[in-house]
């Protein structure tokens, strides 16, 4: 293949990832977005493979990885997608440094001139850290996600913090930046100390700029990390001068930016606030005064007589859903119900979940239509008019205080769920929400409190429906 | 004018021009699609590929090839499990009409 055939390939490959992107618009389209995807990827590594030296050793790695991978894709729990996407985004990451470290090693490979020259050398040192840091910033996050607390603090899902955290992340920052112009202006013979003190900081900064931040924001962590994955291949798409990866790597990059804004925004934080961390740490603390008030409980067999005598129902789906598998049971109970002419709904918080979407995707595994699956936007105004709002596994996102100037939550958006004319709530218990504020939501005279497990209690509404 | 444009300044327009298009194409995606656009976007920065193919190129006997070599088998998870796990939830996505009719 001549340079100009490559190139042309490629390009065609850049296209097919963007229309990829362009399809996952719809879920109608979304299928044939995901082919797009396949096929842009099988170009560009086709074409890779015609012109380098030999391509035994890398198509036997491929399989072998791709094994591994189609295994692991085909087994994982969907309540498991965080922690997947978390370790994937730890390969692409620490791939890129051992690219970076090959670049070094063997310029010729790449038809890169030997020296390297300087402008490559600086998109090298940026394609290097920020993979470092993406990979040890991504296992930090698996570890949180998966639980991993008890193998040690770092993994724990409440945050680590210690005095002039900030401080001393920023001085190693700075000190890696310091090697990197080293690395860049190649001092003789100071090439792989350089690049090496380089990256070890870029390593360690990963995991220390992850640990301050608390369970509750994983979904800005991981969409963050995402992004960062996508700069990285465009780094060494820069150091390589191949259009293709630096086009591949924006993508993923805005996207995953993108992602981080959307998340951010539906917790009312800014972007710095996340970084910075220290949130999110006091999971089920009692709530301040919530011994005082009092609240009205009833059973399963009294919420199934409300909600089957309703006309229209809007459930309110939380993360302590999917933690109880209670996803199968709801579609029972909205079948039931809608075999009954009730008409039924779910709104969908954009941070219900641990990562961008995550409730969306629960709730099509358990088989609801996603055209009863509504976003915030779009069902917060029908709440007024609904019968009965019925929260289940939610605190923080439905928690009427946000609405109140000089609250902690004060202009996070809810879900309006306060205004149905009467409101059910399954909790397993009082606690408070991630936040750790009370929510007067749970004392109003319309609202009723079923407490237990939600699969239990669902299962339960289920059967007194009959 | 004289002389080449400098590569740098090639790959900065892509870069960038990349960046703007990346940015509209994802505001299109459906709130409910994000956890597949992550998984998506994932496999596709496993083009990063390309760069560990060619450093494999180099044989076994180099510190470049074997670094590139074990680069291919842990981007190649990336690659097809990103795209299998997006095909098996893309997959679960169905409208009451097709939900009934099965």
């Amino acid at each position: 293949m001549t340079a100009n055939q490559i190139a042309i390939s490629y390009l065609v490959a850049s296209v097919l990832f963007i229309l990829a992107l362009r399809d996952l618009a719809h879920p109608r389209t979304a299928r044939r977005g995901n082919v797009f995807g396949i096929v842009g990827m099988a170009m560009a590594v086709a074409t890779t493979l015609a012109v380098t030296r030999r391509i035994d050793i890398p198509l036997a790695m491929m399989a072998g990885g791709g094994i591994v991978g189609i295994a692991i894709a085909r087994r994982v729990q969907m309540t498991q997608m965080p922690e997947l996407v978390a370790a994937m985004h730890s390969l692409v990451g620490v791939a890129a440094v051992m690219i970076a470290v090959a670049i070094l090693n063997d310029p010729l490979a790449f038809d890169l001139p030997y020296p390297i020259p300087r402008g490559n050398r600086v998109e090298l040192f940026i394609g290097t850290v920020v993979g470092a840091i993406t990979f040890s910033g991504s296992v930090v996050a698996f570890g949180k996600l998966a639980g991993l607390g008890r193998y040690g603090r770092i993994f724990s899902s409440a945050p680590v913090t210690y005095p002039g955290q900030h401080w001393i992340n920023l001085a190693l920052a700075l000190v890696m930046i310091y090697y990197g112009v080293l690395f860049v202006n190649e001092i003789p013979g100071q090439q792989w100390p350089a690049f090496m003190y380089m990256t070890a900081v870029a390593f360690l900064l990963g995991v220390l700029i992850i640990i301050p931040i608390g369970g509750a924001d994983m979904p800005v962590v991981i969409s963050m990390l995402n992004s960062y994955s996508g700069w990285a291949a465009a780094g060494i798409g820069f150091s390589l001068n191949n259009s293709m990866l630096i086009i591949a790597g924006s993508l993923v990059g805005s996207s995953g930016a993108i992602l981080s804004y959307i998340m951010c925004r539906a917790m009312n934080r800014s972007f710095f606030s996340v970084i910075l961390g220290g949130f999110g740490g006091a999971e089920g603390t009692a709530a301040k005064g919530a011994g005082q008030r009092t609240v009205k409980s009833g059973s399963a067999e009294d919420v199934a007589f409300l909600l089957g005598n309703a006309e229209s129902v809007i459930i309110v789906p939380g993360y302590g859903l999917a933690v109880g598998r209670a996803q199968h049971a709801v579609k029972e109970m909205a079948q039931k119900l809608t075999a009954k002419g009730v008409n039924v709904r779910y709104a969908i918080h954009p941070v219900a979940g641990r990562m961008p979407g995550h409730m969306n995707v629960l709730l099509a595994e358990a088989e609801v239509p996603y055209d009863q699956v509504l976003e915030m936007e779009d069902i917060n105004s029908d709440f007024g008019s609904t019968d009965v709002a019925f929260v289940l596994g939610a605190n923080d996102v439905v928690n009427p205080l946000a609405e109140q100037p000089g609250s902690p939550i004060y202009g996070m958006p809810i879900l309006e769920a306060h205004k149905a004319r009467t409101v059910l709530v399954n909790k397993r218990s009082m606690a408070a929400g991630y936040a750790g504020i009370d929510n007067p939501l749970f004392y109003m005279d319309r609202t009723m409190m079923v407490f237990g497990d939600a699969k239990k209690v669902v299962e339960d509404i289920v059967k007194a429906l009959d | 004018m004289t002389g080449s444009v400098d590569p740098v300044i090639i790959n900065i327009t892509v870069f960038v021009l990349a960046v703007f298009v990346g940015y509209h194409v994802v505001w299109n995606v459906t709130p409910a699609l994000h956890t597949p656009l992550m998984s998506v976007t994932n496999a596709i920065s496993s083009v990063i590929m390309v760069g560990a193919i060619l450093a494999s190129g180099a044989g076994t006997a180099s510190v470049a090839g074997m670094l590139g070599a074990v680069a291919v088998a842990l981007v190649a998870i990336n690659t097809f499990g990103g795209f299998m796990v997006s095909h098996r939830m893309l997959a679960m996505f169905r409208k009451k009409d097709d939900a009934n009719r099965k």
